[in-house]
Protein backbone atom coordinates (compact mmCIF):
# COMPACT_ATOMS: atom_id res chain seq x y z
CA UNK A 1 0.00 0.00 0.00
CA UNK A 2 2.76 2.42 0.91
CA UNK A 3 4.76 1.69 -2.24
CA UNK A 4 1.73 2.27 -4.49
CA UNK A 5 1.00 5.59 -2.75
CA UNK A 6 4.64 6.67 -3.06
CA UNK A 7 4.74 5.86 -6.78
CA UNK A 8 1.45 7.70 -7.38
CA UNK A 9 2.68 10.78 -5.50
CA UNK A 10 5.96 10.84 -7.43
CA UNK A 11 4.25 10.44 -10.82
CA UNK A 12 1.79 13.21 -9.94
CA UNK A 13 4.61 15.55 -8.91
CA UNK A 14 6.47 14.85 -12.16
CA UNK A 15 3.30 15.63 -14.14
CA UNK A 16 2.88 18.87 -12.19
CA UNK A 17 6.45 19.91 -13.00
CA UNK A 18 6.02 19.07 -16.70
CA UNK A 19 2.75 20.98 -16.91
CA UNK A 20 4.23 24.03 -15.22
CA UNK A 21 7.27 23.85 -17.51
CA UNK A 22 4.94 23.79 -20.49
CA UNK A 23 3.03 26.78 -19.12
CA UNK A 24 6.28 28.70 -18.85
CA UNK A 25 7.93 27.63 -22.09
CA UNK A 26 5.20 27.29 -24.71
CA UNK A 27 4.88 30.27 -27.06
CA UNK A 28 1.11 30.59 -27.27
CA UNK A 29 -1.87 30.84 -24.93
CA UNK A 30 -3.60 27.83 -26.47
CA UNK A 31 -0.56 25.56 -26.23
CA UNK A 32 -0.14 26.78 -22.65
CA UNK A 33 -3.75 25.79 -21.98
CA UNK A 34 -2.96 22.36 -23.39
CA UNK A 35 -0.05 21.99 -20.98
CA UNK A 36 -1.95 23.44 -18.03
CA UNK A 37 -4.89 21.08 -18.34
CA UNK A 38 -2.48 18.20 -17.58
CA UNK A 39 -1.63 19.49 -14.13
CA UNK A 40 -5.25 19.18 -12.96
CA UNK A 41 -6.42 15.55 -13.17
CA UNK A 42 -3.00 14.01 -13.75
CA UNK A 43 -0.90 16.05 -11.35
CA UNK A 44 -3.14 16.95 -8.43
CA UNK A 45 -5.47 13.99 -9.01
CA UNK A 46 -2.70 11.40 -8.89
CA UNK A 47 -1.22 13.03 -5.79
CA UNK A 48 -4.65 12.98 -4.12
CA UNK A 49 -5.16 9.30 -4.94
CA UNK A 50 -1.64 8.55 -3.74
CA UNK A 51 -2.35 10.31 -0.45
CA UNK A 52 -5.55 8.32 -0.04
CA UNK A 53 -3.89 5.01 -0.90
CA UNK A 54 -0.92 5.57 1.39
CA UNK A 55 -3.20 6.14 4.39
CA UNK A 56 -5.05 2.91 3.63
CA UNK A 57 -8.26 4.19 5.21
CA UNK A 58 -11.40 3.36 3.24
CA UNK A 59 -13.12 6.67 3.99
CA UNK A 60 -10.05 8.66 2.95
CA UNK A 61 -9.79 6.69 -0.30
CA UNK A 62 -13.47 7.43 -0.97
CA UNK A 63 -12.94 11.14 -0.36
CA UNK A 64 -9.93 11.27 -2.66
CA UNK A 65 -11.94 9.46 -5.34
CA UNK A 66 -14.66 12.11 -4.99
CA UNK A 67 -11.93 14.73 -5.32
CA UNK A 68 -10.44 13.25 -8.48
CA UNK A 69 -13.91 12.86 -10.06
CA UNK A 70 -14.50 16.55 -9.29
CA UNK A 71 -11.15 17.44 -10.88
CA UNK A 72 -11.95 15.33 -13.96
CA UNK A 73 -15.27 17.14 -14.41
CA UNK A 74 -14.02 20.62 -13.60
CA UNK A 75 -10.69 20.88 -15.41
CA UNK A 76 -12.05 20.65 -18.99
CA UNK A 77 -14.83 23.11 -18.13
CA UNK A 78 -12.48 25.78 -16.82
CA UNK A 79 -10.00 25.23 -19.66
CA UNK A 80 -12.77 25.52 -22.23
CA UNK A 81 -14.17 28.70 -20.67
CA UNK A 82 -10.73 30.30 -20.55
CA UNK A 83 -9.96 29.34 -24.16
CA UNK A 84 -13.35 30.69 -25.27
CA UNK A 85 -12.79 33.97 -23.46
CA UNK A 86 -9.31 34.26 -24.92
CA UNK A 87 -10.51 33.48 -28.45
CA UNK A 88 -13.10 36.26 -28.15
CA UNK A 89 -10.43 38.70 -26.97
CA UNK A 90 -7.19 39.53 -28.72
CA UNK A 91 -4.97 36.62 -27.70
CA UNK A 92 -2.36 36.31 -30.46
CA UNK A 93 -1.78 32.94 -32.08
CA UNK A 94 1.97 32.47 -32.35
CA UNK A 95 1.95 28.88 -33.55
CA UNK A 96 -0.24 29.10 -36.64
CA UNK A 97 -2.42 26.03 -37.02
CA UNK A 98 -5.06 25.51 -39.71
CA UNK A 99 -7.93 25.53 -37.23
CA UNK A 100 -6.34 27.82 -34.69
CA UNK A 101 -8.83 30.66 -35.11
CA UNK A 102 -12.26 29.27 -35.97
CA UNK A 103 -13.85 32.67 -35.38
CA UNK A 104 -13.09 33.80 -38.93
CA UNK A 105 -15.69 31.44 -40.34
CA UNK A 106 -15.61 27.76 -41.05
CA UNK A 107 -13.83 26.64 -44.19
CA UNK A 108 -13.62 23.14 -45.57
CA UNK A 109 -10.26 21.39 -45.16
CA UNK A 110 -8.35 21.34 -48.40
CA UNK A 111 -10.14 24.41 -49.70
CA UNK A 112 -7.67 27.20 -50.23
CA UNK A 113 -5.72 28.35 -47.15
CA UNK A 114 -3.71 25.58 -45.60
CA UNK A 115 -2.19 27.66 -42.81
CA UNK B 1 10.44 5.59 3.82
CA UNK B 2 7.43 7.65 2.80
CA UNK B 3 9.06 10.82 4.18
CA UNK B 4 11.84 10.58 1.57
CA UNK B 5 9.22 10.35 -1.19
CA UNK B 6 7.27 13.30 0.17
CA UNK B 7 10.48 15.34 0.42
CA UNK B 8 11.23 14.64 -3.26
CA UNK B 9 7.62 15.51 -4.15
CA UNK B 10 7.89 18.74 -2.16
CA UNK B 11 10.98 19.68 -4.16
CA UNK B 12 9.33 18.91 -7.50
CA UNK B 13 6.14 20.77 -6.59
CA UNK B 14 8.19 23.75 -5.40
CA UNK B 15 9.95 23.88 -8.76
CA UNK B 16 6.55 23.67 -10.50
CA UNK B 17 5.18 26.47 -8.31
CA UNK B 18 8.17 28.68 -9.19
CA UNK B 19 7.61 28.05 -12.91
CA UNK B 20 3.90 28.87 -12.63
CA UNK B 21 4.54 32.04 -10.63
CA UNK B 22 7.14 33.21 -13.15
CA UNK B 23 4.53 32.80 -15.89
CA UNK B 24 2.14 34.73 -13.64
CA UNK B 25 4.65 37.59 -13.48
CA UNK B 26 5.77 37.43 -17.13
CA UNK B 27 2.44 36.63 -18.80
CA UNK B 28 1.75 39.14 -21.56
CA UNK B 29 -2.04 38.99 -21.49
CA UNK B 30 -4.67 38.70 -18.77
CA UNK B 31 -5.62 35.19 -19.94
CA UNK B 32 -2.03 34.00 -19.39
CA UNK B 33 -2.14 35.29 -15.83
CA UNK B 34 -5.49 33.60 -15.15
CA UNK B 35 -4.04 30.37 -16.54
CA UNK B 36 -0.91 30.66 -14.39
CA UNK B 37 -3.06 31.31 -11.31
CA UNK B 38 -5.09 28.18 -12.09
CA UNK B 39 -1.92 26.11 -12.43
CA UNK B 40 -0.50 27.53 -9.18
CA UNK B 41 -3.76 26.66 -7.42
CA UNK B 42 -3.59 23.10 -8.78
CA UNK B 43 0.00 22.75 -7.57
CA UNK B 44 -1.19 24.01 -4.17
CA UNK B 45 -3.72 21.15 -4.07
CA UNK B 46 -0.87 18.73 -4.74
CA UNK B 47 1.28 20.37 -2.04
CA UNK B 48 -1.46 20.05 0.59
CA UNK B 49 -2.11 16.39 -0.34
CA UNK B 50 1.62 15.67 -0.11
CA UNK B 51 1.70 17.42 3.27
CA UNK B 52 -1.16 15.18 4.43
CA UNK B 53 1.01 12.16 3.68
CA UNK B 54 4.08 13.77 5.25
CA UNK B 55 2.49 14.44 8.64
CA UNK B 56 0.23 11.33 8.59
CA UNK B 57 -2.92 13.41 8.97
CA UNK B 58 -5.73 12.35 6.64
CA UNK B 59 -7.69 15.50 7.53
CA UNK B 60 -5.58 17.62 5.17
CA UNK B 61 -7.04 15.71 2.19
CA UNK B 62 -10.32 17.51 2.90
CA UNK B 63 -8.45 20.82 2.81
CA UNK B 64 -7.05 19.92 -0.61
CA UNK B 65 -10.51 19.07 -1.98
CA UNK B 66 -11.93 22.32 -0.60
CA UNK B 67 -9.10 24.22 -2.29
CA UNK B 68 -10.01 22.50 -5.58
CA UNK B 69 -13.62 23.70 -5.21
CA UNK B 70 -12.60 27.29 -4.45
CA UNK B 71 -10.05 27.34 -7.26
CA UNK B 72 -12.64 26.19 -9.79
CA UNK B 73 -14.98 29.02 -8.79
CA UNK B 74 -12.08 31.51 -9.00
CA UNK B 75 -11.06 30.41 -12.50
CA UNK B 76 -14.67 30.44 -13.75
CA UNK B 77 -15.27 33.94 -12.39
CA UNK B 78 -12.03 35.26 -13.87
CA UNK B 79 -12.98 33.80 -17.27
CA UNK B 80 -16.44 35.38 -17.01
CA UNK B 81 -14.77 38.70 -16.19
CA UNK B 82 -12.56 38.36 -19.25
CA UNK B 83 -15.61 37.64 -21.43
CA UNK B 84 -17.52 40.60 -20.00
CA UNK B 85 -14.50 42.82 -20.61
CA UNK B 86 -14.37 41.71 -24.25
CA UNK B 87 -18.09 42.31 -24.90
CA UNK B 88 -18.04 45.75 -23.25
Amino acid sequence: MTYAGAILILVGAVFAVLGALGVLRFPDLYTRLHAASRTGPLGAGLILVGAGVSTGDALTILRTLVGIVFLLVVSPVSTHLLARAAARSVAPVVVAAPTARPTAGYSEPGEGSDG
Amino acid sequence: MIEVVTDIAFGLLGIAMMLAVSRLILGPTLADRILALDVANTIGIGLIATFAVHVHQALYVDVAIALALVGFVATISFARYLLAQVKR
